[in-house]
């Protein structure tokens, strides 16, 4: 035991000692190392934010995993009453204790802009609707849960509409005018950034209001209406919710009427899809680091020549055939295990840097925190590499003969 | 009291067309405790490989070599290492100190090998062997600082810092010019007396081999004593 304390604590005098003697080489060695473990550590963490964007779009427009649709038709192809349909849905949720649950209607409404009527997309939808969607409201606030009962109904409008509006103060409560038999003042409490592909004005109400004033409306005629139920639940349960639901449905709309449910969230097809681009993102990643790896074997390489004399030198005065192993392995480890920690430290203060972090994250709401699984990666590869790289020399070094080292 | 025995010891390698080549035949040695031998023989004659042989760094192909009537062929890799640590200290013509390290490292270094409180105390051990080779104000130079003498001076320190029963000494004066190679000379046998250490000394160097008690010829192979190598050649007696 007392050996293996002194052959241990020699060892690492023994590898401290060659770090500082062979500073320049040790300092190339592991500036290779530090740079190919930062770049494998922050296209992690930058695959991690890509992957977060990726999600996002999707959870924005098909919903959070597991997001179940629930639609209903009758016999002629018409949508079951209005009522029929909300009285079930909202037995379903009490039934199912289901926390986030929005209708969501598509609709075709007139506002009265200061330069004309323009018929908007508005889309109709419950307060849960803007956790489920991820909706990002720029300026004032997403639906509180009492703005069903304004009188004058709340919007939330895309930044086009608003823009038409003139780009009003919010804390001045700006209203717009829905045009119908009997028109409706509106207030904007909210601004969202336009979707992409979106060219003209658009809103959101809550259904609850929008129930009160339809008759007040004009409407599209050539629109029709279409609904949907959506549901956000554990994935676990997904699967038999979806059955139940089917099952419930059916029985309460009566014969004639069919029921859909189903899950249409990127997560719903069973296979990881974002597999592709982790394997892209493992492939460079693995590239940085052989490309690192191969420039400290490369050096290990070259000073291998006058390593073998030393180590010669040291077996002619006792060192074992594993001591010697040891030591020159420890070496390369503890410096490229140094250089990982440099280089995961120098990940995380170039990718949580405001400036860096505002860049890369732009669009994505919840920036996921440095993945603690790329830290720990950089540094098990930097180990990696360092026992990899340490092995030549210390292969060499062990099956030298000792009198040919000492005179190499 | 011999420590160290060989009998029939032989060395063999082969050559590139597979042919042997025999370095070492038959040789005979008994090395005592405090011993002064030295072997001097031509270039290729073999003596850095009989060094070898006595320093464990090498395996006869023939014969037997007994370490304290240990046949050294039963011994692992390990216990030789661990015995050539403990036992021998080498001294070699170019030194060979550890380049980049100072003076006290170097002398600190076979120390790292020990155990213990030698282990422990391996700095302490190392100044006081450099004080006693006048070095103790050169600890902290690197080799690349000192002189020849100087240098063989650190190698002495390094090579006897473990109180090695056998110092083998491979052209120790090799490199320097006469006035401080007798020197060095002078004080390697001063420090092998005190602690009682055997000194094989390989040279080409008549003056230094004639510092041993006794003397070796090696001759095509074969270790003859000096004095019948000379007698049979019809020189003095």
């Amino acid at each position: 035991m007392r050996g293996l304390v002194t052959a241990f604590v020699g060892s690492v005098v023994e590898a401290w000692a060659e770090l500082r003697i062979h500073r320049t080489r040790v300092l190339l060695s592991l500036v290779g190392v530090a740079v190919a473990v930062c770049a494998l550590t922050s296209v992690i963490a930058l695959g991690n934010i890509a992957q977060q964007a990726t999600v996002e779009t999707s959870e924005r427009s098909s919903g959070r995993p597991a997001t179940l649709y629930v639609s209903a038709y009758t016999a002629d192809g018409s949508p079951p009453p209005a009522t029929a349909m909300d009285t079930t849905w909202n037995e379903a949720l009490v039934r199912y204790g289901v926390q986030y649950a929005s209708r969501v209607t598509q609709q075709q409404l007139s506002i009265q802009f200061i330069d004309g009527v323009s018929v908007v997309n508005a889309t109709l939808v419950d307060p849960p609707y803007g956790v489920m969607h991820r909706v990002e409201v720029q300026r004032g606030a997403w639906f509180a849960a009492d703005d069903a009962t304004r009188l004058a109904p709340a919007l939330i409008v895309n930044d086009i509409f608003y823009a038409r509006l003139g780009s009003p103060d919010l804390g001045t409560h700006p209203t717009v005018s829905l045009v119908g038999a009997k028109p409706v003042t509106a207030v904007i409490v909210g601004v969202t950034a336009a979707l992409p592909y979106e060219v003209d004005p658009s809103m959101m109400m809550l259904n609850d209001s929008y129930a009160k004033l339809a008759d007040q409306l004009v409407q599209d005629a050539a629109s029709q209406p279409y609904s949907s139920y959506e549901m956000w639940v554990p994935p676990s349960i997904s699967g038999e919710l979806t059955t139940r639901l089917q099952s419930d449905f059916s029985a309460s709309l009566g014969d004639g009427a069919t029921a859909q449910v189903n899950r249409q969230d990127y997560a719903a097809y069973g296979d990881d899809p974002f597999l592709p681009i982790k394997l892209m993102i493992s492939g460079v990643a693995v590239l940085v680091l052989v490309l690192g790896a191969l420039g400290l074997v490369n050096i290990s390489l070259v000073t291998v020549r006058q390593r073998i004399q030393e180590i010669g030198i040291r077996r002619s005065f006792g060192a074992t055939a594993s001591r010697v192993f040891f030591a020159v392995m420890m070496e390369s480890v503890v410096a490229t295990v140094a250089a990982g920690v440099a280089g995961v430290m120098l990940s995380i203060l170039i990718l949580k840097s405001p400036w860096v972090e505002d860049f890369i994250a732009q669009g994505v709401t919840d920036v996921p925190p440095f993945p603690l699984e790329a830290a720990v990666l950089g540094l098990a590869a930097a180990t990696v590499v360092g026992a990899i790289a340490g092995l030549l020399p210390a292969l060499v070094a062990v099956r030298v003969k000792v009198i040919d080292a000492i005179r190499y | 009291m011999t420590f160290l025995q060989l009998r029939g010891v032989g060395r063999t390698v082969s050559r590139v067309d597979d042919r042997p080549l025999i370095i070492l035949s038959g040789v005979d040695l008994a090395v005592e405790v405090g011993d002064r031998l030295s072997i001097v023989g031509r270039s290729g004659s073999g003596k850095s490989t009989l060094l070898n042989l006595l320093g464990l760094l090498d395996s006869p192909t023939e014969g037997e070599i007994f370490l304290d009537d240990e046949p050294t062929r039963r011994f692992s890799a390990r216990h030789r290492d661990v015995t050539r640590g403990r036992d021998v200290g080498f001294i070699f013509q170019q030194f060979n100190l550890l380049q980049g390290r100072t003076a006290l490292e170097n002398v600190m270094t076979p120390l790292l090998y020990d155990t213990g409180a030698v282990f422990w105390r391996r700095r302490a051990i190392a100044t006081e062997m450099l004080d006693r080779v006048g070095l103790g104000h050169r600890l902290s130079s690197t080799p690349d600082r000192l002189s020849g003498g100087e240098q063989q001076r650190v190698a002495i320190a390094r090579a006897l810092v473990r109180r090695p029963r056998l110092i083998l000494a491979d052209e120790p004066t090799g490199a320097l010019d006469i006035e401080t190679g007798e020197a060095v000379m002078a004080l390697l046998d001063e420090i092998a007396t005190a602690s009682d250490a055997a000194l094989v000394t390989i040279t080409h160097d008549p003056a230094i081999a004639a510092l041993a008690t006794r003397r070796f010829q090696l001759e095509k192979g074969a270790l003859v004593d000096a004095a019948a190598a000379t007698l049979s050649k019809g020189g003095p007696s």
